[in-house]
């Protein structure tokens, strides 16, 4: 299940559609990187709406994800974790440190143009 | 048992399976929507840990029957290398492949019964319940 990535100005938006094995998270890590660095991208966007399960493998590459694309100038945002798999996630001990997150695809637009504005 | 379902677990496409087998038990018997993604959490650390330390095992699922209460069961079982110091391995932090080391802990949270055994050299079996509540 590939995620696929949609460009949309300096943006990228990844919207994961399914439940997804760890096999697509590397992909997905690699993808993002390599579009980043393509279009010299200023933001990035993750919905995990669709996202069944938010387990230490999964946390751990959204963080590296985060991590690499920082080191690019860009910001990355994830947005749409579910009630319960963020429940689940603070049970199993797992933190988004330093990672930006927010409600929806439209509140994360919001917060890289905050961020676009706050460092021109 | 009859009812026990059975997923081997041989490669990281065999964890999405376990889980949404987890999800669907889960949500038969009758648990939250917070409760199943709690044990389809617990499914996806016990299936990756057989896949990454033991490279290959089993998850069975069945329904756990109690004197007034019905839960799910997750059996984590595989045959290989063992946890030299299980009590280190219980502990946040701890993991001997840079990982977060969350998974053990993080799922005896997330569940109401924990009982793992494991014999170096023999493997490891975990079984962990979640009861409806
Ligand atoms: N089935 C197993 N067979 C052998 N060793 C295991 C098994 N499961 C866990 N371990 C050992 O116990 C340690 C702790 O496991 P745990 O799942 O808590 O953390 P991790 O897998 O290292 O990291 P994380 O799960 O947070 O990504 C592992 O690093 C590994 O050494
Ligand atoms: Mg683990």
């Amino acid at each position: 299940m590939e995620v696929p990535i949609l460009k949309q100005g300096r943006y990228l938006i990844a919207t994961i559609q399914a439940a997804l094995s760890d096999e697509d998270l590397l992909h997905l890590r690699r993808a993002l990187l390599e579009r980043v660095i393509q279009f010299r991208s200023r933001g990035v966007i993750v919905d995990v709406t669709a996202l069944d399960v938010m387990d230490s493998f999964a946390t751990r590459t959204l963080r590296d994800i985060t991590y690499m694309i920082r080191l690019r100038g860009a910001d990355t945002v994830i947005v749409g974790i579910q009630p319960e798999v963020a429940f689940a996630m603070v049970q199993l001990g797992l933190t988004l440190e330093g990672v930006a997150t927010a409600l929806d695809l439209e509140e994360g637009l919001a917060h890289l143009e905050r961020r676009a504005r706050s460092s021109s | 048992m009859p009812d026990d379902i059975r997923v081997l677990i041989r490669s990281n496409l065999d964890i999405v399976t376990a889980r949404q087998e987890g999800r669907t038990l889960a949500a038969r018997t009758g648990f939250s929507a917070t409760d199943v993604t709690l044990i389809a959490t617990a499914i996806s650390e016990l299936a990756r840990n057989i896949v990454s330390y033991a490279g290959q095992g089993e998850i069975v699922l069945r329904l756990a029957e109690g004197t007034n209460s019905r839960g799910v069961m997750i059996v984590s079982r595989d045959s290989g290398p063992g946890i030299r110091s299980v009590d280190d391995a219980m502990r946040d932090g701890y993991s001997t492949s840079g990982g977060l080391g969350l998974g053990l802990p993080g799922v005896r949270r997330l569940v109401d019964e924990f009982f793992i055994e494991s014999v170096p050299g023999r493997g490891t079996t975990i079984r962990v319940t979640k009861w409806l509540r």
